[in-house]
């Protein structure tokens, strides 16, 4: 089975407040409120760690659930974001860009 | 034989809101004359105009007002259009033109449009609120249609100054933000005074059963000021720098929700 890759799409801006992951699209200036779990793919979505080793070393620790289970909700996840053009997904490794100084998870 | 040709006498005005002046230059007299009644009270006398429109009087057509805006960007030229009116700008030349019809809708579209352009690079914005200036302070009240704006502007005590019951005018100054009166008036269709003050608060506004003032998280309020951002441009570096200059706004400007019974006591809580 081939191993999904995960990558913040560089098209959005994002900013974290008091935990709550905000983004909108600077395409269609939708914005979008992550929850805890989007959150946390969201923030290690760097497009070179597989999506089974962040559920693994990630999602499982902090929510308890099997990493089988937490696999399959993760995909799902990581498809409905990529929908909504925030995250982009890949069964190859993601090359991603960073602004210097620029945080995280989050884009200016 | 004689070249011909017909020289157009020019009428020309300028429109100053958030001490930005912008010049509009017409051949029509008594659009001069509408356009001086409408902005009343936001004529300036500027020669440094940071925008001069040409404006090209076409006759009315079929035109819905309600059609969508679109902004767009491209080498360098913003293109407007929306049912009613087609304008560009070019801000490396300072110039652009607007055809529409003699009505006082269509350019306040294009003003509220460039405004709103302009303040997204400096880090302020055009907000769907009303606000008012008490005490040398200004207060905004924020919320969507039937939220009370009009309302709370009406409410107003005599020595508060009503700056706009509908778009407010917001810079970046200093550490602060800086609100501004508008002519963009909402329901109560009085303009704006053309003044300015430290902004002190935004308001959430919500009607109940009694006046209080409740603390608002940074992630709503975040949140509540860019469902209220008056945002037109399709181009992501403006969507880029709009998204964050709400994030800093709430991180220096204390947001809250003001419940209120539709009473002039509601000013008690607001100094």
């Amino acid at each position: 089975m081939s191993r999904l890759f995960v990558a913040r799409n560089p098209r959005v801006a994002a900013r974290c407040l008091d935990g709550e992951m905000m983004i909108m699209s600077a395409r269609d200036s939708t914005l979008f409120t992550l929850n805890r779990t989007a959150t946390i793919l969201w923030q290690a979505a760097d497009g070179t760690t597989p999506l089974d080793e962040i559920v693994q070393s990630r999602i499982c620790p902090e929510f308890e659930v099997e990493p089988a289970e937490a696999l399959k909700d993760a995909e799902t996840l990581a498809r409905e974001l990529a929908g909504h053009e925030i995250l982009q997904i890949s069964e190859e490794p993601i090359p991603q860009r960073n602004a210097p100084g620029e945080s995280p998870g989050e884009s200016r | 034989m004689p070249e011909l040709t017909a020289e157009v006498e020019r009428f020309s005005l300028v429109i100053a809101i958030g001490g930005m002046p912008i010049r509009v230059n017409t051949a029509d007299p008594d659009f001069l004359a509408l356009l001086e009644g409408r902005y009343s009270g936001f004529l300036g006398s500027s020669e440094n105009a940071e925008v001069e429109f040409e404006v090209e009087l076409v006759r009315p057509g079929f035109a819905d007002p309600a059609a969508e805006v679109r902004v767009t960007h491209r080498m360098g030229r913003w293109s407007l259009t929306r049912g009613d009116f087609r304008a560009e700008w070019e801000p490396a030349s300072r110039r652009g033109w607007i055809r529409q019809s003699a009505n006082p809708y269509s350019i306040d579209a294009v003003l509220r449009i460039v405004h709103s352009l302009v303040l997204a690079r400096q880090g302020g914005f055009l907000l769907h609120s009303a606000s008012a200036l008490r005490n040398g302070k200004a207060f905004l009240f924020a919320g969507v249609s039937g939220a009370g704006k009009t309302t709370i502007s009406r409410l107003a005590p005599p020595d508060a100054t009503l700056l706009t019951d509908e778009i407010s005018y917001i810079r970046r100054h200093d550490a602060g933000y800086v609100a501004f009166g508008t002519p963009f008036t909402g329901e109560l269709a009085k303009l704006g005074e053309n003044v300015s003050a430290p902004l002190a608060a935004l308001y959430l506004l919500a009607q109940g059963p009694e006046n209080r003032i409740d603390p608002v998280a940074p992630g709503e309020a975040a949140r509540s000021l860019l469902a209220n951002v008056l945002f037109f441009a399709e181009d992501e570096e403006l969507v880029r720098a709009a998204f964050h200059s709400a994030f800093e706004f709430v991180s220096r400007v204390p947001v809250s929700r003001l419940t209120f019974v539709p009473d002039a006591r509601v000013w008690e809580l607001i100094r």
